[in-house]
């Protein structure tokens, strides 16, 4: 089973999302994408300073089984990356939600609108059921 | 057989020698007064000195750890591992073949491009194309070039079309090769029914669209059979239809792309057409086009006068230019030859149609055991999910290194990736009910442990050199030099 935070929300493409601060929103990917995806032994990382589109493509994670595109769940500017995911790509799978964030995006607009365009945690444990 | 080998060079023992070279039949050169200085090593290589005997028994164990089709059967989907008849090999070492030089004039190898000249017509014919090249070396290859040529012709119309097309449910190559060209990909979602969702591929169609590219059978072993309206919709928005012939085998003399509507056409001659899966060794992936397309195929060509010779045409002033030195990989396409000529245009048809068959006759005997992932009737190869033995904690990888136990080389696990736990087999027209009822019977017994005896799954294989591996690991930390000796 896997779990789904309460307080987070998410992307149909199994990302989630949460705001740090202001403007300032933080991502990665939930447990149920981890746990399909098996041991991940890399990421690629967005680039520091980058644009991104909400849905588009902002890096990519390679299990032992496949290479997944990462999708940004919120349009901005990439603030921060989780460069201890470089070395240690383990963490997305032991800890999707914490010491497994990929990046923090400065959300251009309004924060609140941009989240609520993504999915609650009941609609998106619907979702993988 | 003992796990751990040495290498050849731990094997080294100053002063074994294990050759002995012909008398040199030139001049001997000094190599310092024609090569520069700085080019010269200083020292000498660090070769391994072993006897030839060592060399041999070293090689071969090496090799008898391989698993190829002629050890056994080798049901990897997608990847069409059906036997390669020797009598390709023969053709492939006859002297008019096989000792030639690229460099020879052409009326002293006439033999060999009138092969070339019949190969071309031979695939153009078979896939519904009005040309078609040898050149490229690969299939990923052909992806490229036939991209490359989408391009030009786009250009050569004035139109910058920068977005390729491309179903969830396609060959991770396609995606790659598009990137490489240089165009910016577009992923659509597959249907219910893993068919092209007609309506996501309307909304993404645009007057930025270059090409779709689409196998067909589709990956999960299906014809896709909105195929005309597909190219009606790309044709529309001014795009191309890109055929990726990884799947032709189940189609040969019976529907072509060209009357589907596809444009461009690439074939992997290691599939449909029997020569040796490459393991990095030489391979071929002929592209065809449509006239539209022709005058920027690569060049040179193989063409013949009217007077019944052959020459290599390299008037071709819109060419996108060569994409291989030399004529591509001929050898192989000897081969190639040599596999249409002994089935003939009957035979290839009843190479398909057996393929399909087997496929089937596979899929209805495993379904009690494995679901299918889209019922039906299936082409070349079907898709089966394991999901159902999860309940025993067994999963799609521990089945298929159970099957290493049995002296199989397992199917192609975890793709497509929209079916969960999958196992894509493609049993090829060359195997016998025999070996399909026995590889099918070895898949029920798996089955059936790993309801009643989990543990024996979860720990195979148990028969092999190594046994489970630590894959995460492997690729995590990857050691990448030999520490020993």
């Amino acid at each position: 089973m896997s779990e789904v935070r309460e307080h987070l929300v998410y992307s149909e493409e199994h990302e989630w999302a949460e705001t740090v601060e202001g403007q300032v929103v933080r991502v990665g990917i939930t447990d149920y994408a981890q746990s399909q995806l098996g041991d991940i032994v890399f990421v690629e990382l967005p680039e520091l300073g980058a644009s991104v589109l909400a849905g588009d493509s902002m890096g990519s994670i390679e299990s032992v089984k496949t290479v997944s595109e990462l999708y940004s769940p919120v349009s901005g500017k990439v603030l921060k990356v989780n460069g201890d995911l470089i070395d240690q790509p383990e963490l997305l799978n032991g800890e999707p939600y914490e010491g497994g964030w990929i990046a923090e995006v400065e959300v251009e607009g309004s924060v609140e609108e941009a989240l609520g365009k993504l999915l609650s945690a009941t609609k998106y444990q619907t979702l993988i059921e | 057989m003992k796990p751990e080998k040495a290498l050849i060079f731990e094997m080294s023992r100053p002063g074994r020698v294990a050759y002995s070279l012909p008398e040199c039949d030139v001049p001997e050169i000094d190599a310092a007064s024609v090569i520069p200085s700085e080019l010269l090593r200083g020292k000498p290589a660090e070769l391994p000195e072993v006897y030839e005997v060592d060399v041999i028994r070293h090689y071969t164990e090496l090799s008898r750890r391989n698993f190829g089709v002629d050890n056994g059967f080798y049901p990897l989907g997608s990847c069409t591992m059906k036997y390669n008849p020797k009598i390709n090999e023969d053709v492939a070492r006859f002297a008019g073949f096989a000792k030639i030089h690229p460099y020879q004039p052409e009326e002293s190898i006439q033999g060999a491009l009138e092969l070339l000249y019949t190969l071309q017509n031979d695939l153009a014919a078979l896939t519904g194309m009005d040309q078609v090249t040898l050149q490229p070396a690969a299939g990923a290859h052909g992806e490229w070039t036939g991209l490359m040529l989408i391009r030009a012709y786009h250009e050569s119309r004035g139109e910058h079309r920068m977005k390729v097309i491309v179903p969830d449910s396609s060959h991770g190559t396609n995606p790659a090769s598009a990137t490489v060209a240089g165009f910016e990909t577009v992923t659509i979602k597959s249907n219910e029914r893993g068919m092209v969702d007609l309506d996501a591929l309307r909304a993404a169609v645009g007057s930025d669209t270059a090409a779709l590219m689409l196998t067909n059978p589709s990956t999960l072993g299906l014809f896709e059979e909105q195929i005309v309206e597909i190219a009606k919709i790309v044709h529309d928005a001014g795009g191309l239809l890109y055929y990726d012939g990884a799947n032709s085998n189940a189609i040969m003399g019976i529907a072509r792309p060209g009357d589907m509507g596809f444009d461009v056409v690439h074939l992997n001659l290691h599939k449909t057409m029997s020569t040796p899966h490459g393991g990095g060794g030489p391979g071929a992936g002929p592209v065809g086009v449509k006239s539209k397309l022709t005058p920027f195929l690569p060049k040179p060509i193989v063409s013949r006068r009217e007077d019944g010779t052959y020459y290599w045409d390299t008037d071709r002033p819109q060419s996108i230019g060569r994409v291989k030195a030399f004529y591509g990989n001929f050898g192989i396409l000897v081969r190639a030859y040599t596999y249409i000529r002994t089935y003939g245009p009957d035979g290839l048809r009843r190479v398909s149609e057996c393929a399909v068959l087997n496929a089937n006759y596979m899929m209805h005997r495993l379904a009690p055991y494995y679901e299918v992932a889209y019922p039906g009737v299936c082409k070349h190869e079907f898709v089966l999910s394991g999901k159902r033995l999860k309940a025993y904690g067994v999963r799609t990888l521990d089945v298929a290194k159970r099957l290493l136990d049995f002296g199989y080389h397992p199917p192609t696990i975890y793709f497509p990736l929209n079916v969960e736990e999958s196992i894509m087999i493609e049993p090829t027209e060359t195997e016998s009910k025999d070996t399909l009822d026995a590889f099918i019977d070895t898949m029920i017994r798996i089955a059936k442990e790993a309801e009643t005896d989990p543990q024996l799954v979860l720990n195979a294989p148990y028969s092999t050199v190594v046994k489970r591996l630590d894959e995460t690991t492997a690729a995590r930390k990857p050691v990448l030099n030999c520490t020993c000796g």
